[in-house]
Parts: structure tokens; sequence; C-alpha cells
């Protein structure tokens, strides 16, 4: 799984970070989307999902990749 | 507008079903059964669309050919009051990008969740001081509202703006006139403004004598002027405690009224107490009346043409009861996965304080739920009155025993 994110569109709801707090985080200055893992592990790939179904703004893209 | 065909058309607000509090209006229920995207009609002759279904609303919210700009010409409105609140001096709830972003940005690190994490300790012992207050001297009874749900989350907004809760009997009246469906125009106005003046006064005071907080930030940064601080500043205090506070007192009840969920919410860590606040979250949707937007260009919804020009009213209740989205029994359900839940909105508008929201909720419900373990109305059920009357619902008043 490949995850990108898009801090143009990102409105620093939060959601991805309760959801998948070991993927993604928020900015210190501005409170916008932080990759952390651009390709996370299988384990996490359920809330990772989630967290992009789940994000208000359409800023988190999910590539499921081979393998997983 | 040409106003379609009368039998297609329900009234908007429409009424809950008696004995049923917690339930959205039958009607929106049956709306989004039938006929999901549907007309309805307004108070002043015109019409706007109703959409019911959670993955509708969620197209809408988060298509930018959906305006929430409510100077537009045709923006619905759902009562002369709330015409008055969406164009009178409007903050960025109610602008599109990019100046709603430019404005939310100036905010969105304030609300992160990690700043919001840090402040638990501190609304723990918020929470646990005001249980020590309510509950002093051997006493056994109280309104659990004014004595806990509405000074906790009132006192950390407060903090977190810079505004002195000293002066909350002022604020929290203005903010009830200006929340009451049925406010007049004028009443409504002379609230808005009231505020308007008070808080543009306090960010010129904070320009000469900082404090920690967000008006003081705003102020120094120089981008905005008193006024618009002073915008900024009334939806935040409005809606930074008024929504946590109704949420609070109408969970606890739901949870006296469900004991079997009460019992489980109550063997449960930390992990089932956040869940459990999602839960009450969709079940409750206490922004009752939903949220309007306008459509900007020709779009079709689930089939059916919406034209530019026209409203569409999305009710956030409805489709946190939708069964597609939501599967099983439709009541609460403690151990539901709600986390897709469209209580706090959704799209770039979504909530800004829906992290601080959470921690509020979670630490009020389980503070209480385990300093009180014998808690329970100190009426009956039947005398509690709801507010039906109020953009956001919960209860007027919650007399507890314990």
């Amino acid at each position: 799984m490949r995850v990108a994110v898009d801090r143009e569109k990102c409105c620093g709801a939060g959601l991805c970070v309760l959801t998948a707090g070991g993927v993604f985080d928020q900015g210190e200055e501005d409170g916008l989307v932080v990759l952390l893992v651009a390709e996370p592990p299988a384990a996490e790939a359920e809330d990772v999902r989630e967290a992009a179904q789940g994000c208000p703004c359409g800023a988190i893209t999910v590539e499921e990749t081979a393998g997983q | 507008m040409a106003v379609p065909a009368p039998q297609t058309l329900t009234e908007v607000p429409a009424p809950r079903r008696s004995g049923c509090p917690f339930d959205p209006a039958p009607a929106y229920e049956q709306a989004r059964r039938a006929e999901p995207v549907s007309r309805i009609r307004l108070w002043d002759g015109t019409w706007c669309w109703l959409v019911t279904r959670h993955q509708d609303v969620r197209t809408v919210l988060r298509d930018q050919r959906f305006s929430a700009d409510s100077s537009r010409p045709g923006f619905p409105f759902l009562s002369p009051g709330r015409r008055v609140l969406g164009t009178g001096r409007t903050s960025f709830i109610r602008q599109d990008d990019p100046e709603h972003a430019r404005l939310r940005r100036m905010l969105t690190a304030d609300f992160m969740v990690r700043r919001t994490e840090e402040l638990r300790p501190r609304i723990q012992e918020l929470a646990d001081a005001l249980l020590d207050t309510m509950t002093a001297h051997g006493r056994r009874e109280a309104d659990l509202v004014p004595e806990f749900a509405l000074p906790l989350p009132s006192v950390v907004i407060c903090l977190l703006l810079g505004v002195p809760y000293a002066d909350h009997g002022f604020f929290q009246r203005l903010s009830s006139v200006m929340l009451r469906t049925a406010s007049s125009p004028a009443e409504i106005s002379a609230a808005q403004d009231e505020l308007q003046a008070y808080l543009a006064d306090l960010a010129g005071r904070r320009r000469g004598q900082p404090d920690e907080g967000i008006l003081s930030r705003l102020a120094a940064e120089g981008e905005l002027d008193d006024e618009e601080i002073a915008s900024v500043g009334r939806l935040l205090l409005i809606a930074g405690h008024e929504t946590t506070a109704n949420m609070t007192a109408l969970s606890v009840l739901a949870l006296l009224r469900h004991p079997d969920q009460l019992a489980r919410l109550r063997a449960g860590g930390p992990q089932e107490h956040k869940a459990a606040v999602e839960e009450l979250l969709r079940y409750l949707t206490i922004v009752q009346d939903g949220v309007v937007r306008l459509a900007t260009e020709d779009v079709s919804l689930g089939g059916t043409a919406i034209a530019a020009g026209e409203g569409v009213l999305c009710m956030l209740s409805s489709a946190n009861r939708d069964e597609a989205a939501f599967p099983g029994e439709a009541g609460l359900d403690l151990g539901r996965d709600a986390r897709r839940h469209l209580a706090f909105g959704f799209g770039v508008h979504q909530c800004l304080g829906q992290a601080l929201a959470r921690v509020e909720l979670q630490v009020a419900l389980g503070t209480l739920l385990s300093r009180l373990p014998e808690l329970r109305l100190a009426v009956p059920f039947e005398e509690i009155r709801f507010r039906g009357d109020m953009l956001v619902y919960g209860v007027h008043a919650l007399p507890v025993t314990w």
C-alpha cells in the first residue's frame, strides 16, 4: 500500500491522526496533515483505508500495491 | 424559484415523534427510505432539496460546487432568525475557499489532536473540581446542565480564546438568544451585535496586554482587524461551549435510559469510552436541523438533477441513522464502529473543534460515571424538557441524584 496526502486540501480536522496515528500526524505550526509512513505495514492497512475514507476533505489517497 | 408539486414537500424543521426524543423526526427517516433527495418547503415560501442518505450527504458536503456562502442569492435559511445569522457579520463557517481556508488555517494548529490531548489533564482537573462542588456538603441532587455539562466546555473555550470566564453569564445569555429558533430577527441581530462589540473590545485590549489565548495571538499576527477577530471569536465561543455542553447532558440522559449500554460503558476502559463517544455522537446528532448549502453549478446527485442556484439541506441526523452506513439495529449500540458518523459535518467545514470536543466528552462522561456510580434522574423522564426549539439539541435542564 502506498499513501499520499495533499496538504492543500487538508482542513486539519485530525481524523486521520485519531484513526491511524502511526501513519499520520499534524504539523506543529499549521495543524495540517503530515505523512509519517508512505508505505505502511499490512497491519496498519485497514486503519489507513478507514482514514482515507473518513477524511472530510479527500486529502488522503491510497494506492494498493501488489502483495498486500 | 417555482414551488413544485406540494405532495413532495416536507415542512422543516420537522417535529420529532412524541415519546422518542432521541430519534430524528419521522419525516426525515421516511424521506431517506422513500425519496432520499426530496423537496422541502421553507418558512418564506421558497423550497430547497433535502438530502437524507449518508453517502449523499458526504458527497454534497465534500463537493466544492456546493457553496456554504450564505451571502449568495437563493441561499436557503430555515428560519427568519437564521437568515440574520447567515447574512450579518458571518465568519469562515459561511465562506468558501480560498477565503475560508485562509481564516480556518489560522486556527487549525490550536485545535489539532496533539494540542487537545495536552489539555486532557487540565480538563480532568476541571471536571473533578466541578463534581467536588456539585457533591459538596452531602448534596444528593443537582441540575447537571449548569453545574457540570455547561461550565466544563465553557471554561475550556474561554481559556483557549483568552475570554474572561467571569463574563459567562453575559455570553451564555446572548448565545441562547442566537440559538433559539423562535428568536426574532431583531433579537438575534441585537445579541449578535452585543457579542461582537464585547469581543472586538476585548481583542483591542489584548493588543496592548496580550495573554496566552487565541484572540491575543490573532491580534499579534496582525492579519485581522479587531472586528474580524471578534467574528472568529464569536464562532469559536458559541460553537465551543453550546455543542459539547448539550452533547454531555444528552449523552448522560441517553445512557440512563439505556441501562444495558450504561453498564457496558462502566465496565469498559479508555478505548471503550472513546468508541462510546463516537456512537453517542452518531446516535444523538445534536446539530438537529442539518447544514445548508447552495449549488453553484448543475449537479446530479444519486440520479436527481440539482440546478445551479438551488438550495440543499443535508440532514445529518438522518444520515447518521442510515442502515447502509451503520448496519444492524438503529438504536444506541456502544459496541458499534460509529467512526463514519457525520455529527461534526463533513467536507472542508467539518467541525474545527472536534478533537477538543472528543476529549471533553470522554473526560466528562468517564468522570461522571466513575465518581457517581448511583447516578440517576431526579425527576420522571416525562418531565425532561428537550431543546427542540434550539439550533443545538439537548435538554434545558437535567435534574439528577446520586
